[in-house]
């Protein structure tokens, strides 16, 4: 009967039965709200056309005829329905997911970012020195954002003829002398597109600016001080020939290696602008047999097992307690008690994670205020450890005391009644029947909390961020979850390693999947016996 | 469950002759206490861890020198010398307009779409339902900011092509939100879907209602409790979102707020505290306003999806 009505509602004639006014009104609505995607797709095809990105142009303009087919067409009635939300999940989850995954295989972290010719062009602009005869320029650092944080741009201005170029590490281009305005000596008071930086926004930057170098043709042009700048010449150049980087002044030569993605050296020298190749496993087998990581490694796995169990299982019982103590008509005041209880679920967590770090400073915090212990919290291991779990479980157990709560006025009365005159005490019946029902209800709560509290990012990375750190490894701390690790080999102060970084989160993918997939597996059992 | 076992006596009528008036006041008390009493117990232990750091919160907030150092747990002093420094002085308007439109609409938005995915998992029958729910489970398992490398570079060539949904724009973020929309309501969703009977749709559909009848007219307005539950938890789950916000967003008035109040400790940890915590109560204020909206569909909304019957 049920699948009968289904095939009939998915049946590609939509023989009208019965009156229809609504038909032609789904029609209508149909009509009204493919008319906005045809706009997006054309205001997004402008810029695809202009650019010549030929490839995108006809995947947009595919899957734009295939949604129009989809939606004007009577079949195909679950794609309807799965679509929209499919749509964001491939573009914005999953593509990006597997370019994180497919990185794993590859050696990509700083200095082996781009190809090879990149990694050519960084070693010869890296190279630039200043000889006699260099040009000289007069600089005005300019941004195309923001004064204090955008990208940075040199406008050089060629004394001899007053010609105005912007230059990025991307390379050199004339600016039109309608666009800039330059004064008497040199400097650039205004350009069409940039924001010319004061000499005090440029000073804070100075890092930056000597820092960043303009390639050019026969070398690079560099800053001198934050208003002149000269072309330099390339003391390495590349040689085809022997497929190496030689430097002019020695003659030395570091020779490409296409499996590691680096020129080294005939004494082992390597340069430390390489390119990107693909390493294999490499980066796995390095997390299971290079004891300075796997050592770390185990026992930042095991750290975050306990975590995880702790801030789950703790809130679960905290937040059942008090589900349980409330959960009685002739107390006074329920309501009241409820909607103070649930005040920190309400309260920004992350906002409220610092506030935490702040009360558990050693010196001016309010817990050493208060209790007089003068602990350093996040000096120890284990005080670290307490620390952020007492956090977590301040954060959590409101969330797991509504919930509770819920479930228990969801527990028809009769079945405690009926316990009670089967004799049952009152710790009986909680074990035997309340506390079976409520788990029923709340397993998959526990696992998805289980599986947010493993990857808790925020939990470590706003509170001891890690801290403490053993003197001798400073990429891994105590209370280092795997994914704040992570987070730290990516894109840690060290070095980014992105390729070992997404071979780690694979890791964890596969023990978080592993474990959710057992355990949904055993909730469904559970619930076949019990319901 | 302790006052269940006992039988109840009148409690005026308990007290029989022979026994002093203390004896009986000294009965009836404990029999108080273990039929109310402890809960109130429990309830004011419960209600001091819960409050504590609310209420320093809200001391450090009016905290006239509005430094760490000087705060303490109980107000000293009542200015809003905080409040008014936070709106002035810091593009906090912003941020929080930022804020509260980017959860607002990625979290309308997402409970939308899990809805329509939810429909079809519950409801209809098609091949790949089993492994598309299961790969769901799985893709939301992976930690979706550790990409945020490859995030990084595919919005760097969407700026280049749409500024209007590249870096530093909302609508760029929420698009981003939206592709983890799927994974994290669409179990919740289809559970509750799962407990509304299907005689209801059946009986819609032999009326000639269309599938999207069915859906708009019918299951919708049922599931509303559910849809309540994942719209706040999506809300709460996006005005909190700090790491993908952080890269995203780098112009001072683009900024959410995770992102630029974490920038006003950065630096001066001490002395921007107070401010700090003046931002963190305002920042509650659209989130208790959601939970008080939504509070009954949410108490019957976080279970129901669970528990059948």
């Amino acid at each position: 009967m049920k699948t009968a009505l289904l095939e009939r509602e998915t049946a590609p004639a939509v023989a009208p039965r019965g009156p229809r006014r609504g038909g032609a009104r789904g029609r209508l609505l149909t009509v009204l709200l493919l008319g906005p995607v045809a706009a997006i797709a054309l205001w997004a095809a402008f810029p695809l056309l202009e650019q010549g990105h030929w490839i995108a142009l006809g995947v947009l303009a595919a899957a734009t005829a295939g949604l129009f087919y989809l939606y004007l067409s009577p079949r195909h009635v679950p794609a309807k329905y799965l679509v929209p939300g499919t749509l964001f999940l491939l573009i914005f989850q999953l593509f990006p997911v597997l370019y994180t995954a497919s990185t794993a295989f590859t050696n990509f972290s700083d200095g082996h970012r781009g190809d090879k010719r990149d990694a050519v062009v960084a070693i010869q602009t890296a190279s630039v020195t200043r000889v006699p005869g260099s040009a000289e320029y007069v600089l005005t650092v300019a941004t195309t954002g923001d004064p204090a944080t955008g990208p940075l741009s040199f406008l050089v201005t060629d004394p001899a003829t007053g010609r105005v170029s912007a230059g990025t590490a991307g390379g050199l281009r004339t600016l039109p002398p309608g666009e800039v305005t330059v004064n008497p000596a040199g400097r650039v008071t205004a350009a069409a597109g940039y924001t010319v930086l004061t000499g005090g926004q440029a000073a804070a930057r100075g890092r930056e600016i000597t820092g960043l170098v303009v390639p050019t043709a026969g070398g690079a042009i560099r800053s001198q001080g934050l208003t002149r700048a000269y072309e330099g010449r390339a003391g390495r150049a590349y040689d085809e020939g022997c497929d190496c980087i030689r430097e002019a002044a020695t003659g030395k030569t570091w020779t490409a290696d296409d499996g590691r993605g680096a020129f080294i050296a005939a004494d082992g020298e390597r340069l430390a602008q390489g390119w990107r190749v693909g390493v294999g496993l490499a980066n796995f087998t390095r997390l299971i047999t290079d004891p300075a990581i796997s050592g770390p490694f185990a026992r930042t796995l095991i750290w975050n097992l306990i975590f995880a169990l702790a801030s789950t299982g703790g809130t679960f019982v905290l937040g059942l307690g008090c589900a349980l103590a409330l959960h009685s008509p002739r107390m006074r005041g329920r309501a009241l008690y409820r909607t103070l209880l649930v005040l920190p679920y309400a309260m920004p967590s992350f906002a409220m994670l610092l506030v935490w770090r702040d009360m558990f400073n050693t010196d001016f915090g309010l817990i050493n205020n208060l209790s007089g212990l003068g602990v350093d919290w996040f000096g120890g291991a284990t005080s670290a450890r307490i620390a952020v779990i007492l956090v977590q479980l301040w954060l959590g157990y409101p969330y797991m005391f509504l919930v509770a709560t819920g479930a228990l006025q969801a527990i028809p009365a009769e079945l405690s009644e009926a316990s009670k005159l089967d004799g049952a005490g009152p710790w009986q019946s909680l074990r035997r029947v309340t506390l079976p029902l409520l788990l029923v209800a709340l397993t998959p709560l526990l696992i998805s909390s289980f599986a947010f509290n493993f990857n808790n990012f925020n939990a470590i990375y706003l509170t001891t961020d890690g801290a403490p750190f053993a003197a001798d490894n400073p990429a891994n701390g105590a209370t280092d979850l795997l994914i704040t690790y992570t987070y730290r080999l990516a894109f840690g102060g060290s070095g980014a390693q992105y390729g070992f970084a997404a071979a780690v989160s694979v890791f964890i993918f596969v023990i978080v999947a592993v474990i959710s997939v057992v355990s949904f597996r055993r909730t469904r059992r559970q619930e076949e016996v019990y319901s | 469950m302790t006052d269940c076992t006992e039988p109840r006596p009148g409690w005026a009528g308990d007290g029989r002759g022979g026994e002093g008036q203390e004896g009986m006041k000294m009965r009836l008390s404990m029999r108080w206490f273990s039929a109310v009493g402890w809960r109130h117990g429990v309830a004011v232990v419960a209600l001091l861890f819960s409050l504590f750091p609310i209420v320093f919160v809200v001391s450090a907030a009016l905290n006239p020198l509005g430094t760490l150092s000087s705060t303490t747990v109980l107000p000293r002093g009542a200015s809003f010398g905080n409040f008014s420094r936070l709106l002035t002085e810091t593009p906090f308007p912003h941020w929080f307009l930022n804020s509260v439109l980017i959860a607002g609409v990625s979290a309308a938005a997402s409970v939308f779409l899990s809805a329509l995915a939810a429909y079809a998992f519950s409801r209809l029958r098609f091949r790949g339902r089993r492994p598309g729910l299961l790969a769901l489970l799985l893709i939301q398992m992976f930690p979706q900011f550790l990409a945020i490398v490859a995030i990084f570079l595919m919005f760097s060539t969407i700026t280049e092509l749409w500024p209007p949904i590249g870096f530093n724009r909302s609508w760029g973020l929420i698009l981003l939100y939206l592709g983890g929309a799927l994974g994290v309501n669409t179990w919740l969703m289809k559970g509750f879907f799962d407990t509304v009977p299907r005689e209801l749709d059946e009986s819609a559909t032999m009326d000639g209602a269309s599938h999207a009848q069915t859906f708009f007219r019918i299951l919708l307005p049922l599931v509303a409790p559910i849809l309540a539950v994942s719209g706040m938890l999506a809300f709460i789950g996006t005005i909190n979102e700090f790491l993908i916000a952080n890269v995203f967003l780098t112009d001072t008035g683009a900024k959410t707020l995770p992102v630029g109040m974490y920038g006003l400790v950065a630096g001066e940890r001490n002395s921007n505290f107070g401010m700090f915590c003046a931002g963190t109560l305002l920042t509650a204020v659209p989130t208790v306003l959601v939970f008080q909206v939504l509070q009954r569909a949410i108490v019957t909304g976080l279970t129901a999806g669970a528990v059948k019957g």
